[in-house]
């Protein structure tokens, strides 16, 4: 079973389609721990403000994720839940991330090499310095193009699995053993994005 | 490289998409979902449908179509046309759109804007702005309403300004001076936009070439572009456009 946690952070929809139409036969949209800890595979979607995961807290779900992913279980975070990875957010600075990655995500900067930068960082861009052992982005080569829409982003680390360039290199893909997480959307990212979660489906 | 988007949008009523010659003799152009897989699979960045029937009666059809031409479309999707409320956005989202695109019903309540993304995020609402300015300066062309029936008296600029700060994702802007001409985009209108808000702007209206992408693209400082009857006179399809937009130097995804 895939435990899809719900908190109430945008639209689920897509997530599912595309879980489902690479096969993904029990698919569960929930915000029950007892789901997560039972769950063979976690996806924590996830479009909006960081504020949003404070409900993950409120509903007991945190530790859940926390026992579920010591005990192994493959967890992937899409968006704002890539972010939920790591120690917190400007963005909610009162709201505590998991902290399994270290640092804090922040906003683009206003401006970079001297020229103004637009945000939200919307559209296509590519993916760089993909790390060849990385199990989530098997098959998929630097250069290929993946669809991002967030203002806030992940620094770079020893556990960046990918970088992507705006305003300065940041992790577009996380990835440490079983837990692995994604700033753009997989499911709108064509064919790139179903690799990514056709490799998820098959850990 | 964040890269340019080519958005393919489909003009949709009673289930079927539509194009107009110069908006008359509109003629039956085929299946919604069938043509924007094809879109997709020829690399559009996105697909934009816009339900031009928008009638208190067309509205099951539409979210038919809608979940329909979302069931295998792995590129973003965008709905417009009709929507008047956050219970109308969420019965599109709920069919599979990924964005609603308003335009008349938030001139008419703005706080819908917020109403909207309040819930579903903020990228998930695009402000669509039909604009007309005669041969006047850019920053005073008005924003039109009703199909581009009714003139508001409210200024584009500042519109897409409020729209910004009320929560707006993204701005769709249509030059009505422009549409249907094919003589390309009006890129004073769209840089002036673009220059005043931080958010995407998607340049709509005067397609004709190739060229006239690439344009908007630099001179016009647009971050999308809407591709529609450009397709449907058999000019070129997405790949074809892309790669001559590319090698006008100008970055694009362009998919093997």
């Amino acid at each position: 079973m895939i435990a899809v946690i719900d908190y109430k952070a945008g639209n689920l929809t897509s997530v599912v389609k595309a879980l489902k139409f690479l096969g993904a036969q029990d698919v569960v949209v929930t915000q029950a721990p007892e789901d997560v800890l039972r769950a063979d595979k976690i996806v924590l979607p996830g479009v909006g403000h960081f504020q949003a995961t404070q409900l993950l807290e409120d509903l007991k779900l945190t530790a859940a994720v926390r026992e579920a992913v010591a005990k192994g279980t493959p967890f992937l975070g899409i968006c704002v839940g890539l972010q939920w990875l790591y120690e917190g957010s400007t963005e909610a600075p009162e709201t505590n991330g998991l902290g399994h990655f270290a640092g804090m995500c922040e906003h683009f900067p206003a401006t970079f090499d001297n020229n103004d930068l637009k945000s939200p960082h919307v559209g296509w861009n590519s993916l760089e310095d993909v790390r060849p052992d990385s199990r989530l982005l098997r098959g998929v080569a630097p250069g290929e193009f993946v669809y991002f829409t967030h203002s806030w982003r992940a620094p770079i680390s020893d556990d960046t699995a990918a970088a992507t360039m705006y305003g300065g290199a940041f992790t577009a893909a996380v990835e440490r053993g079983n837990v692995m997480g994604v700033q753009f959307h997989p499911e709108k990212s064509a064919e790139t994005g179903m690799k990514v979660l056709k490799n998820f489906l098959e850990l | 490289m964040l890269t340019k988007r080519i958005i393919a949008c489909l003009d949709v009523r009673g289930g079927r998409v539509v194009k107009g010659i110069q908006f008359v003799d509109i003629v039956d152009a085929g299946d919604p979902a069938e043509l924007a897989h094809r879109h997709a699979r020829g690399g559009a960045d996105e697909i934009v449908l816009l339900d031009i029937t928008a009638t208190h009666e067309g509205r099951g059809t539409l979210l038919e179509t809608v979940k329909r031409t979302a069931a295998q479309l792995f590129v973003p999707f965008t709905v417009g046309g009709g929507i008047r409320s956050a219970e109308d956005a969420a019965a599109v989202f709920d069919a599979g759109a990924d964005k609603v695109s308003i335009n008349s019903s938030a001139i008419a309540r703005p706080e819908l804007i917020g109403e909207i993304g309040g819930s579903f995020g903020a990228q998930a609402v695009i402000v669509a702005i039909d604009a007309r300015r005669g041969n006047a300066d850019p920053h005073t062309a008005e924003v039109y309403v009703s199909g581009g029936r009714k003139p508001t008296g409210r200024r584009v600029v500042e519109w897409a300004r409020e729209a910004e700060e009320r929560g707006a994702g993204e701005i769709l802007l249509t030059s009505m001076d422009a549409d249907g001409t094919r003589n390309g985009f009006d890129c004073e209108l769209t840089r002036a936009v673009s220059e005043a808000v931080q958010i995407p702007v998607i340049a709509s209206g005067g397609a004709g070439s190739a060229a006239h992408f690439a344009e908007v693209f630099k001179a016009g400082k647009a971050d999308a572009a809407l591709a529609a009857s450009i397709f449907h006179f058999g000019v070129t399809d997405s790949r074809v456009l892309k790669a001559e937009v590319a090698a006008a130097g100008v970055a694009m995804r362009l998919p093997c």
